[in-house]
């Protein structure tokens, strides 16, 4: 073997107890046993030995505040949604993945158009917020959490507008009159 | 007669079911352990439902050897225009039977006297009389050649499929496969030696019955305190012989897809992995049986316990069977998480390092070994 001369300014020269191998060998399976006994303990004391998340039995707690999740539609108070049914949500998106059917609500003069159908498809959709950005009602928003998707087929990645009339407006800060300031909630405009 | 034809039958039954079991467990075993030693969980979703039930049994996904073994069987056997039609579907099967043969020489156990063990039931005691048999499919005299006459077999298939496929990955996964195992055929056999001096046999059954008593007093007499480098090389050897990481060129994925068997399918590949699995176990029961005592225990012996200082401990002959074959099975078990240890801790070898460490590294050092044990064998003797 002809002496090893570095050919690059960077390249590693290795000490001979390096290229002996053997030694290295050794602290490379101390470290990979080390974290595999350390992991294996937790397990057996019934704790979690892993960094994996198990989705969707678990969510993560450390999801960034404006991560860009599950769409919600927010409702007024009277409960119905706050969307006028304008398409622009479904013009915007890119994925075309938000189906809006309006309809005709003569109870409600100052808001008679309302969609009766409001389904976005998830196994399509690429979570950039246009929608939200869109709406001229702020009808449309995303939480941090993320939709629990998982399913066997794409046909059942479909949420409709009952599933994200879920939440809860009343636990929505920025509906809160007095903190918000002297504009009442149900009068955006 | 046909009282020891009953035992073997047995015995190849036993065999056979610990090789089939560990084959499938250590396909589980390898996901879980390379999961946890990298802070993941692992495979864990696949399940037994109880039939006409809701219980759904997924026992940390145990069943997800079963399931791979499923999906193997019910795919599609494709058949490629393979170069030779007898050496592609025989390949396989060659590669796969000799590993099962290598274990017929391992002893799993001690003595049996079927006399003593069926105590209570007068008609097997008159029927089998005072025969005893030791926990050995074939007690050979020669059962270390035997095992490197299979072992050396498997090289065949591997050339076979390789050069039957038609297919360039597999000739270049084959051509690796067999200059890397007859390298390492050499280096395993020259370690093996030096223990082999140092017993004086290469009856497999009578090197495990040396390894009983202890040395200085207080070590177990294993064959890896007498060699400690021949252990090592031989452990290093043997999974080069099992073409496993660092050691995986003939199969190297990330240059020849699968290697050697890049154009096989279903429950064909299936073998070749089964084959894989199998391997591990079959090596860890070899290193097990010449350096970890096989299934002694120490200060064990078919009576009982031996402790130091004169204190007997007599067990029943029952008991003494069943925990000889228990702590054989454990060390195995161990040995071949030592196995997947080091097949995801380090990584794999360039095609020239491989042949240089064989040939300038390790056989060196298997005869500066064998050269050192045999003289301090015959010194040790002349004295």
């Amino acid at each position: 073997m002809s002496e090893p001369r570095s050919r690059y300014w960077n390249e590693r020269s290795l000490t001979l107890w390096e290229r002996s191998y053997l030694p290295e060998v050794v602290r490379g399976l101390t470290i990979t046993g080390g974290v595999f006994l350390r992991n294996m303990a937790k397990w057996m004391t019934f704790r979690k030995g892993a960094l994996t998340t198990y989705y969707p039995e678990e969510t993560r707690a450390d999801y960034a505040a404006n991560n860009r999740g599950k769409h919600v539609l927010v409702q007024r108070e009277d409960g119905k949604p706050q969307c006028i049914a304008c398409n622009l949500c479904a013009t915007v998106c890119p994925a075309r993945v938000i189906e809006i059917d309006a309809a005709l609500d003569l109870d409600d003069p100052a808001h008679p158009k309302y969609p009766a159908r409001f389904v976005i498809d998830y196994s399509r959709c690429v979570f950039c917020g246009l929608c939200v950005e869109a709406c001229p009602e702020d009808a449309i928003r995303m939480l941090k959490d993320v939709p629990a998707l998982p399913a066997l087929d794409r046909d059942h990645m479909w949420l409709a507008k009952e599933e994200l009339m879920t939440w809860q407006p009343r636990r929505d800060p920025a509906k809160a009159p007095a903190e918000i300031g002297a504009r009442s909630p149900g009068e955006s405009r | 007669m046909i009282q020891d034809l009953a035992v073997g039958l047995v015995f190849i039954g036993y065999a056979i079911g610990v090789l089939m079991t560990f084959g499938l467990v250590l396909t589980w075993v390898e996901r879980k352990e390379a999961a946890i030693m990298s802070d993941r969980i692992g495979a864990n979703r696949a399940y037994l439902r109880l039939p006409f039930t809701r219980v759904k049994l997924v026992w940390w996904g145990l069943f997800h050897g079963l399931a791979d073994g499923m999906k193997m069987l019910l795919k599609e056997d494709f058949r490629p225009n393979a170069y030779d039609r007898l050496g592609y579907e025989l390949a396989p099967w060659i590669t796969f039977a000799p590993v099962l043969f290598v274990f017929a020489v391992i002893p799993f156990g001690g003595t049996v006297v079927p006399a003593v063990l069926f105590e209570g039931v007068p008609l097997l005691v008159d029927w089998f009389g005072d025969r005893a048999y030791s926990l050995q499919i074939a007690k050979l005299d020669a059962g270390l050649l035997l095992v490197f006459a299979f072992g050396g077999l498997s090289i065949i298939g591997a050339m076979l499929a390789g050069w039957s496929s038609g297919s360039k990955f597999s000739l270049l996964g084959a051509l690796r496969a067999g200059s890397q195992m007859i390298s390492y055929e050499v280096v395993m056999g020259l370690s093996v030696l030096g223990l082999v001096v140092v017993w004086g046999t290469v009856d497999l059954d009578m090197i495990v019955r040396r390894q009983s008593g202890t040395l200085f007093g207080f070590l177990p007499a294993w064959g890896v305190f007498y060699q400690p480098f021949a252990a090592i090389l031989f452990l290093t050897a043997a999974t080069a012989e099992n073409k496993r990481i660092p050691f995986d060129l003939p199969e190297a994925e990330s240059e020849l897809i699968a290697g050697y068997f890049t154009e096989y399918s279903a429950m064909k590949m299936g073998l070749f992995m089964f084959a894989e699995f199998i391997e591990i176990a079959i090596v860890a029961a070899l290193f097990t049986t010449l350096f970890l005592g096989g299934y002694n225990l120490p200060f064990m012996n078919d009576a009982g316990f031996i402790f130091p200082g004169h204190r007997v401990v007599t067990l029943p002959h029952g008991v003494v069977l069943v925990t000889q074959v228990v702590v054989f099975l454990a060390k195995v078990m161990f040995m071949c998480s030592f196995q997947i240890l080091v097949r995801w801790s380090l990584p794999r070898f360039r095609y020239d390092q491989l042949l240089r460490f064989a040939w300038k590294f390790l056989l060196p050092l298997a005869l500066a070994n064998l050269l050192v044990s045999a003289v301090a064998v015959w010194m040790l003797r002349s004295m």
